[in-house]
């Protein structure tokens, strides 16, 4: 077992190396000047410009720039943010509101999403299967920023349920809405990929065997339909993990959610190198570790997999 | 027809209600184009205390009837007629829960394939503990578990405490079936039904099994129902027979009698057909005394494995050149296995194996599996190099071979595999499969190439229309052909059959034996037959090598090893074919 971890870890570095470089050049290789654009309409000061270039370090080539940045992650030091204020704490701040919108997406989505499969699978083509596979087709269809605006509209505005955007301190409650949305198409997925799954296991043999040892059907869908149909999901959910990310962005930016997202994207509209930068860097972090959670949670589904390693 | 019409009348007079009673039971599927009869009025009453078979091909509807009496169909299968009483009481009408009841503890059941039929992601202790559990036969987590030991050690599992803990993943096919026996009379049922329990094994650990399943229904007096395609296994183990032939009873009676005098067309097929059966009457049929009841079961119709046979002796007796076309020496494989923590350890699949094969003639390569016999074919084939040992095809040896030397040994060796489903292009049709070969070393014109393809299809007695067809509308049997056909394609002069008629039944693994046969006395063939089952090989080989943790133990003419086996391991694999020791009035 820690032979593994410790493996995983290792291989996490060449990754961790690769996608830094890689935003970093892509932030680099963007047109404009960032510094003049800063300025907007107003003629800068040429001094005050190669005073900022200096701070920057914009003054130096690309590799010494992403070398010098590289340097100061492995110090603790993520930069400065043009608004003067180090990333470090952009990211105390808004990192936890992002994680607690992906943590509630991510608890509905697969709690609802096994559950709703799961009915539908057991009842396949009757009228709650058939309904599940409709709502669950439109989701999947809809661009996750209709969802958002509609949401919005119908529950916010109309209904007034829930508050139309998050206010400061993004509290829970307040976070409900755009972790609904958040969850919506994931949720559909999950659907579909459990509800198959499910149906797959129940024509399996050691299901009618563990019928004809006399077995109840109230004990037969958990332990031995619904365990094994959940491998495929837990697989989902790993790689779902980055699209949950990407996903918030759109979503913090309609909910106006103070997370990640929303810095994010102001950050790269900026031009911001070192912002994005270490957004990027912690985001691909947090997906490798969730990625190794997964990998020990599928083993623990499955015992094949923790013994052949 | 009944099974209670010969046999049934109970020895001290009274009348003893039967254990279970089927009355003119029909199965039905739901199909897109109505529904599909499966059972049509089948009736077969059982005795307590009883052992019943029921015999027939894939498809007759020997499952589904099993299926039927504990309401277990798949899918859109449902009893549309008759009735099922068990105990007298009619369980065809019971609903889920009441027959929820019924199942483990009254009716226990014995699955087909020990690989599909256990939980991968649950340990072997925790898949017995709970059928103990379901049916109140122990409470108390000590308890459960005693029993559960000891379940498991009756069904011949040893070391059952300690393996409870371990997951399916790590048993053997033998192992698992003791452990689905297990939990079969796990509650000891009145009645026990296994389903083919065994046709997934060697036959050694067949043998075994069985041995222990009658040992474990007699000591407890479980009636038995038992399943097969195996009309010499059905007539060895079970005092009733039932055939079943397209959804119908077609006989039925004592085992014995119906062996010795089918009456039916199809059990006379069956009979003749059945290889275990056969091998044993060419023995008899080769003492002139035995003639005359032996004329009297030959069929006219179907496949007659004793006349291929004949042939085949007399085919070698013209054949004068006698020169080896294959010829192994001190053959070695070793495997590399990456061991837990990065050690590699090696396995030895192979062990200084050596082999001679004259040409036009057939040898058989028999052992269990994981024996090296595949291995040896892999090598030979030159699908995976030898560690060390030479192999020489007409004296070249083929080690050094490639490129184009080594194309052109391909060319004159062609293999046929086990599998006919896997081993087909499914998005290829027929003709293009055959055609491939010719196409790959570029021999002839599109032409020529569709005229050979008409002439193989002929020679494998498959229609010509078949040439636009898929590999999925095929059956077994035609696949099969087709793979043979496909390796006939170049004019090899070896064919490489790996356990090439085990995954088909009975009636089609004849008429491809047979087919294998004539093909080899026209074209001069040369075979290395590979496979498990020593009730085959009696029909098509002239010679037998027998294999066991990757050597021969024995090596001799056909004859020689079936009428006097030196090894005791060969001793024992003869005495596993099924059938072998009833005695045949032939």
């Amino acid at each position: 077992m820690a032979g593994y971890i410790f493996r995983r870890v290792l291989q996490a570095i060449p990754v961790f190396f690769g996608t830094t470089f890689l935003i970093y050049f892509m932030v680099f290789a963007m047109p404009g000047d960032p510094i003049v654009a800063l300025f907007g309409d107003k003629t800068p000061n040429p001094a005050v410009i190669e005073q900022l270039r200096q701070q920057y370090h914009l003054d130096q080539p690309f590799i010494v720039q992403y070398f010098i940045y590289i340097g100061g992650i492995f110090r603790g030091d993520f930069g400065i943010s043009f608004s003067g204020e180090p990333v470090t704490q952009i990211l105390a701040r808004t990192f936890p509101v992002t994680i607690r919108l992906a943590v509630l997406a991510l608890l509905f989505q697969s709690i609802a999403g096994i559950v709703v499969g799961l009915y539908s699978g057991l009842r396949k083509g009757k009228l709650f299967d058939s309904s599940a596979l409709v709502v669950s087709l439109i989701l999947i269809s809809l661009p996750i920023f209709v969802i958002a605006y509609v949401a919005q509209y119908v529950f916010g505005v109309q209904l007034g349920w829930a508050r139309t955007t998050v206010g400061s301190g993004a509290p829970l409650q307040d976070l409900v809405m755009p972790a609904l949305v958040l969850a919506s198409v994931s949720f559909a997925q999950i659907v579909r990929l459990t509800r198959s799954s499910v149906i797959e296991t129940s024509g399996l043999d050691f299901v009618r065997t563990a019928y004809s040892k006399g077995l109840s059907r109230r004990r037969i869908v958990p332990v031995h339909i619904l365990r094994n149909s959940l491998i495929p999901v837990v697989t989902f959910l790993a790689t779902d993990f980055g699209v949950l990310l990407v996903g918030a962005t759109v979503t913090e930016g309609i909910f106006n959610v103070p997370g990640v997202g929303n810095t994010l994207y102001q950050a790269i509209i900026r031009g911001e190198g070192p912002t994005v930068v270490s957004f990027v860097t912690v985001m691909v972090l947090l997906y490798l570790v969730v990625n190794l959670v997964v990998d020990l949670l599928y083993g623990l589904l499955d015992p094949r997999i923790r013994l052949v390693k | 027809m009944t099974a209670t019409d010969a046999s049934a009348a109970p020895i001290d007079g009274s009348t003893v209600t039967p254990l279970l009673d089927i009355k003119n039971l029909q199965v039905g599927f739901q199909t897109q184009r109505g529904m599909v009869t499966a059972v049509d009025g089948v009736s077969i009453t059982l005795m307590p205390g009883e052992t019943l078979a029921i015999v027939g091909e894939s498809g007759s509807g020997k499952s589904t009837t099993a299926h039927a009496i504990i309401n277990l169909l798949p899918g859109s299968g449902r009893i549309t007629g008759g009735e099922i009483l068990f105990e007298g009481r009619n369980i065809a009408a019971l609903d889920e829960k009441q027959m929820e009841e019924i199942r483990g503890r009254k009716i226990g059941f014995v699955p087909q394939d020990p690989m599909s039929n256990l939980n991968p992601v649950w340990s072997v202790g925790f898949q017995v503990e709970e059928a103990i559990r379901a049916n109140g036969i122990a409470t108390g987590k000590q308890d459960v578990k005693k029993r559960a030991i000891q379940v498991l050690t009756e069904a011949g599992l040893s070391d059952a405490d300690k393996r409870l803990k371990q997951f399916p993943h790590q048993f053997s096919g033998g192992m698992r079936q003791r452990v689905l026996i297990g939990m079969g009379l796990s509650s000891n049922p009145k009645l026990l039904i296994a389903d083919e329990p065994t046709s997934a094994l060697d036959v050694t650990v067949q043998r075994r099994i069985l041995d222990h399943l009658e040992k474990l229904t007699r000591d407890s007096g479980t009636a038995l129902v038992f399943i097969t395609h195996d009309l010499g296994l059905a007539a060895e183990r079970a005092e009733q027979l039932v055939v079943m032939y397209k959804g119908k009873v077609v006989e039925s009676g004592p085992s014995r009698e119906i062996l010795q005098n089918p009456i039916h067309p199809y059990t006379q097929r069956l009979v003749a057909a059945a290889p275990s059966l056969a091998s044993r009457r060419i023995e008899s049929a080769s003492k002139p005394l035995d003639g005359l009841g032996y004329e009297a079961t030959r069929v006219t119709e179907g496949v007659d494995l004793i006349a291929a046979a004949e042939s085949r002796v007399e085919g070698h007796a013209a054949a004068t050149d006698v020169s080896a076309a294959i010829a192994v020496k001190d053959l070695t494989k070793v495997y590399k296995i990456r061991g837990g923590k990065g050690a590699a350890s090696t396995l030895k699949a192979v062990d200084g194996v050596s082999f001679e094969i004259q040409r036009g003639t057939t040898m058989a390569l028999v052992g269990e599996s994981g024996s090296g016999k595949s291995t040896v074919a892999k090598l030979l084939l030159r699908l995976e190099d030898a560690t060390s040992g030479e192999i020489r095809i007409d004296g070249t040896d083929t080690a050094p071979l490639k490129g184009k030397s080594l194309l052109a040994l391909r060319r004159k060796m062609q293999p046929v595999f086990q599998d006919p489903y896997g081993s087909l292009d499914p998005l290829r049709n027929i003709g293009n499969t055959i055609a491939e070969p010719l196409s790959v070393f570029k021999v002839g014109d599109s032409k020529s190439r569709r005229a050979r393809v008409n002439e193989l299809l002929d020679q494998v007695a498959l229609p010509k229309s078949l040439v636009t067809r898929y590999p999925n509308e095929l059956s077994g049997g035609q696949r099969q052909r087709v793979a043979i056909a496909r390796a006939l394609a170049l004019k090899p002069e070896i064919v490489v059959l790996d356990e090439a008629v085990s995954a088909l039944d009975v009636l089609v693994q004849a008429q491809i034996l047979q087919l294998l046969t004539d093909l080899q006395s026209e074209l001069d063939l040369t075979y290395l037959f590979i496979t498990h089952d020593l009730a085959v090989v009696r029909v098509i080989a002239d010679n037998v090598s027998v294999m066991k943790s990757g050597r021969i133990v024995e090596a001799a003419t056909t004859d020689e090893v079936f009428g006097n086996p030196r090894e005791e391991y060969t001793k024992e694999l003869l005495d596993a074919i099924p059938g072998a020791n009833i005695p045949l009035g032939v």
